[in-house]
């Protein structure tokens, strides 16, 4: 499956959107497997801070990757239950704990923009340049970057 | 890769080990033409596949080799040399298979030399026979590519040998194509070998034939899918189930039922596919232990019992080098030279014993061998050399204990580092192996006779018992292979959390267990919990080392699926995975290794140490005792032999009667009297404790102030006592305690107790010889035999006890000790045996040593039973057996 579409245009790329924050990130449609309710998240002592816990997703069992966290953004407030974005890297399943879900955008490759120099470098590096659009700016999210998850010095 | 490529590695791989297995069999049994038959098959399919694959250099090795079997066949003798030389050419198939697998092309090179060795060696195998070879000449050139994938049947013939039976007689035809059977013929891409096994199997009978046909290849991934998903249904079962208790009645309930038998159903056949027989780890051996006899000098014979135990795919994965390793220690360091075995008095060849089977949800692997055993004197200098012990350490040390040191890291007793073994990895590696699939390993030996390993390993790593815990208001699961028991700590009892410093730790049974708060150890201490004294303790061994984990609260056990952890979490040493629990929530799986490395390794070996003096002193005197602690008469506890007791009760005191000026109580409708020991009264209100002794319908009750405990106590006594009733005074639970001697109470209710069976007809009467050094067991003993109604001599030493045998007193058996000074019990026996007068005797051993080793020695020595120090009844049955059989054979 390729999110790639030829048009007369050049290439585009369909993309998730997701509030994490107040920020609109974009996820390559082609990683994302689904998206779920996370439920009964099991927390993983001693395991990074980046690493919500542990769930069962129809008996696979999913690490939940808190993105707030992740991208060093304050923590969400109480009551509004986050959502997941499944996503799979080399044979394992992730959930990225999200904000809130969004449309699927479908946009040109050319539209994308390098990442600002100034952004957020714990940002920068999950970050696969900036699309603009109306009235806000959508971060795409380089998956495999954002599981390059390492073990706390703090924890371990 | 190419996928007739792959198939064909993986089939020509593991026809290679049959091979390998096959040869050295057949090189001990030359005439069985059975063996050399499948060997002969197996060799000529690898030859035809490679032809067909085209693998040239690999078709002109099998080649040379088959056509060396085939001398075999024709009855060339099958010396040592040439099956070594067919063993190097298998070895070479299996290199340049190695480099086809990576490269997926044969490498270049030659294989001249090899080929001219074993066409020498063909040469000299027909001049010895003094017989033309003519099939193997003409043969060449002309190959076809048969594959028949099973052993040829009586009577049936090979393709090979139909062509050449045709090309034989083609001379009369001249028709230079010989007329080759229609199925290889006609198809000679892959379909050929599917056909060829359909005109097998129209043919077929034999029973093996068809299960090898019944089989197919399935990949692990696809098996391993299977099982998720399995795993996943029995979570959905749960669920589902949950929701119909929930509520009462609906139509869901009988189908609901139907599916939850069907998913056990097949989460055991799901089970079952992953589990194999042990056999294929051992399948290399007979080759290893062939070559090691030929490197060594050595004649060993390898002996495999129960190959087809079955155990996890993964865990004989992870035991086949592990048991490769001590296989080979056996050969190099276990098995003596053939001179020295010689010298030693045993037989030339060398005997190492495979032997698996189940135990619980356990296999039990034993290596044996009967060679020299562990050299105690040499592990005891390595030890000192490496700082493991010192002198003194060691002096206190049982042999058994010293032997356990071929554990440590880096040990090798190989005075010479030999190319077999003796690298200095060595059992080390082998426990860390074993260690880590939560198995245990033990070493037994015996100088001159021989030394064993035995490896318990769980049967699978994919479900395992585990004990759901809490802490801090999470759960956990831990494998419950590690856990010993629970103990609940509170605050005021005699299990509570004590502190030494700041380290908490438990008294359990004379030992002191070390603690670790799990919710400390993880970082999750949210601070509720109130009472740092309670808490429930999970009683843990890894290894030699014990230690408690404190939990907030225990639930229940479950058998849990284990599932790896994500990648993102493996670094954490305290897990070992995790888990679905039954009502869907995952759960992380406690690694007991990481919590016992994270303890410490100073307070591992300091326990270590302290765990080893404790069995030490046990196994230096005797095993436990269980006694029954009491008070009576005085402040001070007194105890007696509970395996003596017939029963403990409690009587009210206005049931108890005064007649004759002695007191009764109407007990099972007699009239039971009772005793008191100086100093107890019969009370006159409330209860009364008493221990009742009884034997043939006769009973007694000692009465008694108290009954304090039943203890496991090492029955030592260490002041004898010469006040009536008291044997002397033994340390019991730390306290001096007085152990009574019954057999001074028995005569005071009745006196003819011990009398009055050898007032009976002397017919019925018979008489015993017992032996034992200690005054202890002779006073416990003899009252117990007495009121069984034989009639008892003792000897207080074997030599004493050949004596009274030898005066020409008759006796019907012999009861004996075995631990004893000057003469042991074995010793005292063979001595019997031996003397001509005696040698019918019986002979039963009575000994706290029950084990079975212990036992099959005592076997040896002439003894016809063993029974354990204080069992009652058993000793009593296996003298009526003994005397029973004297009287059958006079």
């Amino acid at each position: 499956m390729s999110s790639k579409i030829s048009t007369s245009e050049g290439a585009v790329t369909e993309y998730v959107t997701t509030m994490i924050g107040e920020q609109l990130f974009g996820l390559p449609i082609a990683r994302v497997q689904d998206v779920f309710m996370p439920e009964r998240l099991t927390r993983v002592p001693l395991a990074s801070s980046d690493v919500a816990g542990v769930l069962n997703l129809r008996g696979r069992i999913v690490t939940a990757i808190d993105m707030r966290a992740r991208l060093g953004l304050p923590k969400a407030d109480a009551g509004r239950p986050p959502m997941a974005v499944g996503v799979e890297l080399r044979g394992e399943s992730y959930g990225l704990l999200i904000d809130q879900i969004g449309e699927v955008l479908k946009l040109a490759d050319d539209g994308r923009e390098e990442n600002p120099v100034n952004l957020d470098p714990r940002m920068a590096k999950m970050a696969a340049g900036v699309h603009r659009l109306d009235g806000q700016l959508m971060v795409v999210l380089d998956v495999d970057r954002v599981l390059e998850i390492l073990p706390d010095k703090l924890a371990a | 890769m190419d996928d007739l490529l792959k198939e064909f590695l993986t089939e020509t791989n593991e026809s290679l080990d049959v091979v390998d297995n096959q040869l050295v069999k057949f090189e001990q049994e030359p005439n069985n033409a059975k063996i050399l038959d499948n060997i002969f098959r197996l060799v000529h399919t690898i030859k035809g596949t490679c032809g067909f694959l085209g693998l040239p250099r690999l078709e002109a090795l099998a080649h040379a080799a088959e056509t060396l079997m085939g001398k075999f066949r024709d009855g060339m003798p099958a010396t040592g040399e040439a099956v070594t030389l067919i063993l190097t050419t298998i070895d070479s198939i299996k290199e340049i298979l190695a480099q086809l697998e990576a490269t997926q092309a044969e490498p270049e090179g030659s294989d001249q030399n090899l080929i001219d060795q074993l066409h020498a060696m063909v040469e000299r195998g027909t001049q010895a026979m003094a017989e033309p070879a003519v099939a193997s000449q003409v043969e060449q050139g002309t190959l076809t590519f048969q594959v028949l994938e099973r052993p040829l049947r009586p009577g049936e013939v090979s393709l090979d040998e139909l062509e050449r039976a045709f090309r034989e007689t083609s001379t009369e035809v001249a028709a230079p194509p010989p007329p080759v059977p229609a199925p290889t013929a006609a198809a000679p891409k892959p379909v050929e070998k599917p056909a060829a096994r359909k005109l097998a199997a129209e043919t077929e009978t034999a029973e093996s034939d068809r299960v090898a046909n019944q089989s197919i290849r399935v990949n692990v991934d696809t098996l391993e899918h299977l099982m998720t998903m399995v795993s996943e249904l029995v979570l959905t079962r749960n669920q589902l189930l949950e929701i119909s208790r929930r509520n009462e009645e609906n139509e869901f309930k009988v189908p609901l039922q139907r599916l939850s038998n069907v998913t056990a159903e097949l989460q055991e056949g799901v089970m079952k596919t992953r589990m194999q027989p042990i056999g294929n780890a051992w399948q290399k051996l007979p080759r290893i232990v062939r070559d090691l006899s030929s490197e060594l000098g050595k004649q060993i014979e390898l002996e495999m019992h129960g190959a087809d135990t079955e155990l996890d795919r993964q865990v004989l994965d992870l035991i086949k080098d592990p048991l490769t390793h001590m296989v080979r220690n056996s050969a190099d360091h276990g098995l003596e030279s053939p001179q020295e075995r010689v010298n030693a008095g045993k037989p030339e060849q060398g005997t190492i014993r495979l032997s698996a089977y189940h135990e619980g949800g356990h296999i039990i692997i034993c290596i044996a061998d009967n060679g020299r055993g562990l050299n105690t004197e040499r592990i005891k200098a390595k030890a000192v050399a490496n700082g493991l012990a010192t002198e003194s350490d060691l002096e206190k040390m049982t042999e058994a204990q010293i032997h356990k040191f071929i554990f440590a890291p880096g040990f090798s007793t190989a005075a010479a580092v030999t190319s077999v073994s003796g690298r200095g990895v060595g059992m080390d590696v082998v426990r860390t192996n074993i260690d880590q699939i939560g198995g245990t390993i033990d070493v037994k030996s015996v100088a001159g006779e021989g030394t064993s390993v035995t490896v318990k390993i769980p049967l699978t790593l994919a479900i395992v018992s585990a004990l759901i815990v809490e802490a801090a208001g999470d759960r956990f699961a831990i494998p419950q292979l590690a856990v010993v028991e629970l103990v609940r700590a509170r605050a005021n009892s005699e299990h509570r959390i004590e502190r030494i410093k700041d380290t908490p730790v438990l008294r359990l049974r004379n030992k002191l267990l070390p603690l670790i708060h799990l919710k400390k150890l993880l970082k999750i201490d949210d601070g509720t919990s109130s009472d740092p004294e309670n808490g429930f303790i999970v009683v843990t061994q890894v290894g030699s080392q014990t230690f408690g984990i404190v939990v907030d609260g225990v639930f229940h056990t479950e058998e849990i699926v284990v599932k790896p952890m994500s990648t993102k979490l493996r670094h954490i040493a305290m897990f070992s995975g995790n888990t679905i629990l039954g009502d869907g929530a995952v759960i992380m799986i406690i690694d007991p290794n990481g919590i016992a490395q994270a303890l410490g390794t100073s307070v591992a070996t300091q326990h270590e140490i302290a765990d080893e003096n404790a069995t030490m002193r046990a196994g230096a005197a005797e095993q436990l005792t269980s006694l029954l602690v009491f008070r009576a008469g005085s402040a001070q506890p007194k105890a007696v032999p509970l395996a003596l007791i017939t029963r403990l009760e409690e009587i009210a005191a206005e049931k108890i009667e005064l007649s004759n000026g002695r007191h009764m109580v109407q007990y099972r409708d007699k009239l039971m009297p009772l005793v008191q020991m100086d100093g107890v009264s019969v009370g006159i209100s409330g209860v009364q404790p008493i221990l009742v002794f009884a034997d043939d319908g006769r009973a007694m009750g000692l009465v008694v102030d108290e009954i304090i405990d039943i203890v496991e106590e090492r029955l030592n006594i260490e002041v004898a006592s010469s006040r009536d009733g008291i044997l002397g005074s033994a340390v019991v639970k730390g306290q001096a305690t007085e152990v009574i001697d019954v057999g001074h109470f028995l005569p005071m209710a009745f006196e003819d107790w011990f009398s009055r069976r050898e007032m009976r007809p002397s017919s019925s009467a018979q008489s015993v010889l017992l032996v034992d050094d200690s005054a202890f067991f002779r006073n416990m003993l003899a009252p117990v035999l007495k009121a069984a109604g034989y009639r008892v001599r003792v000897a207080t030493s074997a030599q004493e006890g050949l004596v009274a045998l030898r005066s020409g007193q008759p006796f019907d058996v012999v009861l004996t000790d075995i631990e004893m000074p000057d003469m042991n019990g074995f010793e005292f026996a063979e001595t019997i045996r031996a003397d001509q007068r005696l040698n019918a005797m019986p002979i039963i051993a009575l000994s706290s040593m029950i084990s079975p080793a212990a036992i099959e020695r005592g076997r040896q020595a002439g003894f016809h039973d063993y029974v354990a120090k204080f069992d009652r009844p058993g000793l009593i049955a296996a003298l009526k057996e003994q005397t029973a059989e004297v009287e059958r054979a006079a």
